[in-house]
C-alpha cells in the first residue's frame, strides 16, 4: 500500500460519507458545510489526478464563491428547518431512494463490464502535463476560444439576470 | 495515480452523483435541492478529470472549466429565483411551489 | 451587365417596398410614381446592357447562368435560385422591362389623383419583380415562384377599385375568378414539374433538357409532362378551356389592363411552351393539342369580339384571339414565331389597350362604344397611335403585326396543313373586322355621348408620350423578322437569334416540308387580301350605313345573341361546375359532412380528451420533484435496457 492508495480511500471515504450526510440533515445550514466539506474533498482527488489547475479552481470557486453564495441565501431568507423529512409521503421517498439507488447499480455494472482500466494504459508524465494551467491556457486561448467567450458573456448575462430578478420590485 | 484503477474513481463519481439524485428527489427545501444539483455536476466533473488524467489529454479539464462557469451562472440566477420565489410565496418548499401546473 | 441582372429584379423589389411601406406616407405622387417607374427604367436600361453585351458574345456563349445563392437543398433536390440569362430570356425581359416602362409612365398620368396612387405603383413594381423572376428564372422553381408572383399580383390589380361596381358583380369577385382559374392551370403546372422532377431528377432547365433529349423516356410521358404544362399555360394565357377569366379581368385599371393582360403575364404561358419546346415536340400528340386549342381560342374569341360594346371587352377577346395563334405558332413547331408574334402584340395591344385608357380618360369612364363617336377631332393623338396599332393587328403589310402574323400562317400552313392555315386566315379577317369596327364605331361617324355630360378632350403628355413610342415600336417592331421568302435567310434577323435555343426541339422535329415560294407568296396575298377587304367592309358598314350592322344582327338574332352572350361558356360553368359545388357543398359538405361527421368527430375527440385528462391529471402535481422522479424511473428502464442488449 503506498500513499497514494491510502490518500485515495481517505479522501473517497470523506467525499461518499460527506454526500449522504449532506442530504439527510434536516438544517439546511449543516448540509451546507458538508457539501464544502465534500468538495475540499473531491479537490484532494483532482490533485491526486494530477488536476493542478482544476482542484485550485474547485478550492476557489466551488468551495469559495459558490458555497459562501448559498450561505448568504440561506442566512438570509432564514428558512425553518425541515422537521418532517420522512414523515409524510414515504412511499414516494422510498420510492426515490430505491430508484437513486438502482441506477447506481446499473451504472457500476456498466463500468465494471466496460473496466476501461483495461483498455487504457495510462501515461504518468502525460497526466501531470496535461493538468498544468499551461496545456489547458493553451487549449481555452486556441482551439475553445468562441466557447470561452461565449461563457464570459453567459456569466455577464446571469450577473444581470441575478441582479434583474432578486430586485425588490419590478418597475 | 496509476497505482489506482480508474473503475474507482468512476464508482465514487456514480455514488455521489446517485446521493445527488437522491438528494434532489427527497429533499423539500429548495436551497437544499439547488446544492445537491451542484452535487450531481461535481460528480459528472469527476468523472471528466479521471478521463482527462488517465487519456494524458486536457481537454477533459477544459470541459470542466466550463462546466464550473455554468454552474457559477446557474447558482446565481438560480439562487435569485429562489430569492424572488421567496418574497412572493413566504417558502422555499418546494411541495409548496406547485406551479407546474395547468 | 450580364452579371448585375439581378439588379432588374432588386429595383422593382425595392420600388415595391418603398411605395408599399411608405407610399401612405409619401402622399406627393411624383415621387411616388418617379419610383415607380424609375426603378422599372434603369431595370431595363440594365436589360439592354446585358442584350448588347449579349449579342458581342459568340453564338456558343450567348446563355449565361448568374447564380444568387442556394434555394432549397434538401436531400437530392438542389434549387439555386439562379438567372438563366440567354437570348430567349432577353428578349422577353425587353419586353417585360420595356413595355412595363412605358405603362409605369403613363399610368402616372392615367391614375393621377386616385386615392390608392401608392398601392397601384407598389403593386406595378411587385409586378414587374415577379414577372422578371418567371422570364429569367434557370429552373422551373423559380419561374414557378414568378408564375404564382405574377398571379397575386394580377389579382391584386383586378381587384383594385375594390370598392366599384362591374358589370354584375363586383371588381373583387371579378378578381377572385381570375385568381381561381388560374389556381386551376397552376395544378396542372405544378403537378407537370412533380413529373419531370420525377422523371429527370432535376428541375433545372439546362439538365432538364440535355436530357430530355438523351433520356430514354417513353412518349407517353412526355405527353403526360407536356400536357400538365400546357393546362398551366392554358390558365395564365387564357387558352380553351380557361379563357373566361381573361375578359373580367378588364374590372382592374385600364394600364393594368395593357401591361398585364395584354403585353406580358398572359404571354407567360407562351414563354414556358417555348421554354419547354424540346418536352413538346417530343411529345407530338400535345403538339396537335396545342395548335388546335390555340387555334379553336382563336376562332372563338375573335367571333366573340365581333359584337362586344364594351372598348376594352373588344380588346381582351382580342388578345385572347391573338395567344391562340401564338398557340397555334407553338403547337406547329414554329416557337420563335410565337415568341416574335408576342413581341410584336405586346408592342400593339398595349398601345392598344393604353389608347383605349386615354379615351375612356378623356370620355369620364364611359366605355360602351355605341355612346363614342367622332371623337377623332378631340383626340388627335389618340386617334393616330390607336389607328396605326389597329392597322398593325389587322395584319396590313409593312407594320410589324403582319410580319409575325404571316409567319404564323405560314408556319401554319407548312406544317399543319391547309385547313390550320385556312381557319387562321379566316380568323385574322375577323380580327381586321372588329377592330375597324371598334375604330368607326369609336373615332368616326355621329356624335352618339350626351355633349352637356361629356366633354372629351386629349390625355396629358405623360399618356400620349408613351403611346407615341409605342405607336412607332408597333410599325418598325416587325422589320427584325423579315420573310424568309423575299429576304432570304439572313432577313429574320430575329429567328437567327433564337435559333441556338429551339436548335435541339427543332433537331427533333423534321420541319418545312417541300413547298414552293410561289405558294407563300399565294398564301401571304390570299390573306392580306382578306384582311384589307375585311377592314373596307368594316368602315363600309359602321362609318357610312350602320343601319347594315343591324339589320345582319336582327337577320341572325340566334347567332348574335350566342355571340353577345360569349357561347354562353361563363353559363354553362356556371351550371356544370360552379353551381354543382355550391349546392353540394352547402348541401351535403355543410349540412351533413361537416355538421355531423366532421363536427361530430372533432366534438368526440375533444369529450374523450376531456375526459380521459380528468384521470391523467392527477399525475401532473405541479411539483418539480414529482417530475424528476418520473424522469428517473425513465432514466432506470433506458440503462436498464442498455444492459440487456449488451
Amino acid at each position: 500500500m503506498n500513499v497514494q492508495i491510502i490518500l485515495f480511500i481517505v479522501l473517497a471515504t470523506v467525499a461518499a460519507i460527506s454526500s449522504v450526510v449532506m442530504i439527510t440533515r434536516k438544517n439546511a445550514v449543516i448540509s451546507a458545510v458538508f457539501l464544502v466539506l465534500n468538495f475540499f474533498a473531491l479537490a484532494g482527488l483532482y490533485l491526486l489526478l494530477n488536476a493542478q489547475f482544476i482542484a485550485v479552481v474547485q478550492v476557489i470557486v466551488y468551495a469559495g464563491a459558490i458555497m459562501v453564495l448559498f450561505l448568504f441565501v440561506l442566512m438570509l431568507l432564514n428558512t425553518e428547518t425541515e422537521h418532517k423529512l420522512f414523515v409524510d409521503k414515504r412511499a414516494i421517498k422510498f420510492f426515490a431512494i430505491l430508484i437513486s439507488f438502482f441506477v447506481f447499480v446499473q451504472v457500476a455494472y456498466l463500468i465494471f463490464h466496460g473496466s476501461p482500466s483495461r483498455t487504457l494504459t495510462p501515461d504518468e508524465a502525460a497526466s501531470v502535463k496535461a493538468g498544468t494551467i499551461q496545456a489547458i491556457g493553451q487549449q481555452l486561448y486556441t482551439n475553445y476560444i468562441i466557447p470561452f467567450e461565449v461563457a464570459g458573456f453567459l456569466l455577464l448575462a446571469a450577473t444581470v439576470g441575478a441582479l434583474v430578478l432578486a430586485k425588490k420590485k419590478f418597475e | 495515480m496509476s497505482s489506482i484503477p480508474m473503475e474507482y474513481y468512476l464508482i465514487l463519481s456514480a455514488f455521489m452523483f446517485c446521493v445527488g439524485v437522491a438528494g434532489v428527489l427527497i429533499r423539500r427545501n429548495a436551497i437544499v435541492v439547488f446544492m445537491c444539483i451542484e452535487l450531481m455536476l461535481n460528480s459528472a466533473n469527476l468523472t471528466l478529470v479521471t478521463f482527462s488524467s488517465y487519456l494524458g489529454n486536457s481537454i477533459g479539464q477544459v470541459f470542466v472549466f466550463f462546466v464550473m462557469t455554468v454552474a457559477a451562472a446557474e447558482a446565481a440566477v438560480g439562487l435569485a429565483v429562489i430569492i424572488a420565489i421567496f418574497r412572493n410565496k413566504k417558502t422555499v418548499n418546494i411541495d409548496e411551489i406547485n406551479i407546474f401546473k395547468w | 451587365m450580364i452579371n448585375l441582372i439581378y439588379l432588374t429584379t432588386l429595383l422593382p423589389l425595392l420600388g415595391f417596398l418603398i411605395n408599399g411601406l411608405f407610399g401612405r406616407k409619401i402622399k406627393n405622387e411624383k415621387v411616388i410614381g418617379l419610383i415607380g417607374s424609375g426603378t422599372i427604367g434603369v431595370s431595363f436600361l440594365i436589360v439592354l446592357g446585358a442584350f448588347i453585351q449579349t449579342l458581342g458574345l459568340p453564338v456558343e456563349e450567348r446563355s449565361n447562368t448568374v447564380n444568387l445563392f442556394s434555394w432549397l437543398n434538401v436531400g437530392g433536390l438542389q434549387i439555386k435560385f439562379a438567372y438563366l440569362v440567354d437570348q430567349l430570356s432577353l428578349t422577353m425581359s425587353l419586353i417585360v422591362t420595356g413595355v412595363g416602362f412605358l405603362i409605369h409612365v403613363y399610368s402616372i398620368g392615367y391614375m393621377h389623383g386616385d386615392k390608392g396612387f401608392w398601392r397601384f405603383f407598389s403593386y406595378l413594381n411587385l409586378f414587374i419583380f415577379a414577372m422578371m423572376n418567371l422570364v429569367l428564372g434557370d429552373n422551373f422553381v423559380v419561374l414557378f415562384l414568378g408564375w404564382e408572383g405574377v398571379g397575386l399580383c394580377s389579382y391584386l390589380l383586378i381587384g383594385f377599385w375594390y370598392d366599384r361596381k362591374f358589370e354584375k358583380g363586383t371588381t373583387s369577385q371579378a378578381a377572385k375568378k381570375a385568381f381561381v382559374v388560374n389556381r386551376i392551370g397552376d395544378f396542372g403546372f405544378l403537378l407537370g414539374m412533380f413529373l419531370i422532377f420525377m422523371t429527370f431528377d432535376s428541375l433545372n432547365f439546362k439538365e432538364v433538357f440535355a436530357r430530355a433529349a438523351t433520356f430514354p423516356v417513353a412518349e407517353s410521358t412526355f405527353g403526360l409532362i407536356a400536357l400538365f404544362l400546357f393546362i398551366g399555360a392554358t390558365g395564365k394565357s387564357a387558352q380553351i378551356p380557361l379563357f373566361v377569366w381573361l375578359p373580367d379581368a378588364m374590372a382592374g385599371p385600364t394600364p393594368v389592363s395593357a401591361l398585364i393582360h395584354a403585353a406580358t403575364m398572359v404571354t407567360a404561358g407562351v414563354y414556358m411552351v417555348s421554354r419547354a419546346s424540346i418536352i413538346f415536340v417530343s411529345a407530338p400528340a400535345i403538339m396537335t393539342v396545342v395548335a388546335v386549342v390555340g387555334l379553336l381560342t382563336a376562332l372563338m374569341a375573335a367571333t366573340i369580339g365581333l359584337v362586344q360594346n364594351d372598348i376594352k371587352k373588344v380588346l381582351a377577346y382580342s388578345t385572347v384571339s391573338q395567344l391562340g395563334y401564338m398557340f397555334l405558332a407553338a403547337g406547329v413547331g414554329a416557337f420563335s414565331a410565337s415568341i416574335f408574334h408576342v413581341m410584336t402584340h405586346a408592342f400593339f395591344k398595349a398601345l392598344l389597350f393604353l389608347g383605349a385608357g386615354s379615351v375612356i380618360h378623356g370620355m369620364h369612364d364611359e366605355q360602351n362604344i355605341q355612346k363614342y363617336g367622332g371623337l377623332k377631332k378631340y383626340m388627335p393623338k389618340t386617334f393616330l397611335t390607336f389607328f396605326i396599332a389597329t392597322l398593325a393587328i389587322s395584319g396590313v403589310p409593312g407594320l410589324s403585326g403582319f410580319f409575325s402574323k404571316d409567319e404564323i400562317l405560314w408556319s401554319a400552313y407548312a406544317n399543319g396543313g391547309f385547313v390550320f392555315w385556312l381557319v387562321g386566315a379566316i380568323t385574322a379577317m375577323i380580327t381586321a373586322f372588329y377592330m375597324f369596327r371598334l375604330v368607326s364605331l369609336t373615332f368616326y361617324g355621329k356624335e352618339r355621348f350626351d355633349h352637356h355630360n361629356v366633354h372629351p378632350h386629349e390625355s396629358p403628355a405623360l399618356m400620349t408620350v408613351p403611346l407615341m413610342i409605342l405607336a412607332v415600336l408597333s410599325i418598325i417592331g416587325g422589320y427584325i423578322g423579315l420573310p424568309k421568302v423575299f429576304f432570304g435567310e439572313h432577313g429574320n434577323l430575329f429567328e437567327g437569334w433564337l435559333e441556338p435555343i429551339y436548335a435541339p426541339a427543332m433537331n427533333k422535329l423534321a420541319l418545312y416540308g417541300e413547298h414552293t415560294h410561289l405558294e407563300e407568296i399565294l398564301l401571304m396575298t390570299v390573306s392580306v387580301a382578306a384582311a384589307l377587304s375585311a377592314i373596307f367592309f368594316a368602315l363600309h358598314v359602321y362609318r357610312k350605313n350602320p343601319q347594315i350592322a343591324e339589320n345582319v344582327s336582327n337577320r341572325f338574332k340566334g347567332f348574335y345573341n350566342l355571340l353577345l352572350n360569349k357561347y354562353f361558356v361563363d353559363e354553362a360553368y356556371e351550371t356544370a361546375v360552379v353551381q354543382p359545388i355550391q349546392k353540394g357543398s352547402e348541401k351535403f359538405l355543410w349540412k351533413i359532412f361537416d355538421v355531423k361527421f366532421i363536427d361530430g368527430m372533432v366534438n368526440g375527440v375533444a369529450s374523450i380528451v376531456e375526459k380521459s385528462s380528468g384521470v391523467i391529471r392527477k399525475i401532473q402535481t405541479g411539483v418539480a420533484q414529482s417530475y424528476a422522479l418520473i424522469m428517473m424511473a425513465g432514466i432506470a428502464l433506458v440503462l436498464l435496457w442498455l444492459i440487456l442488449s449488451l
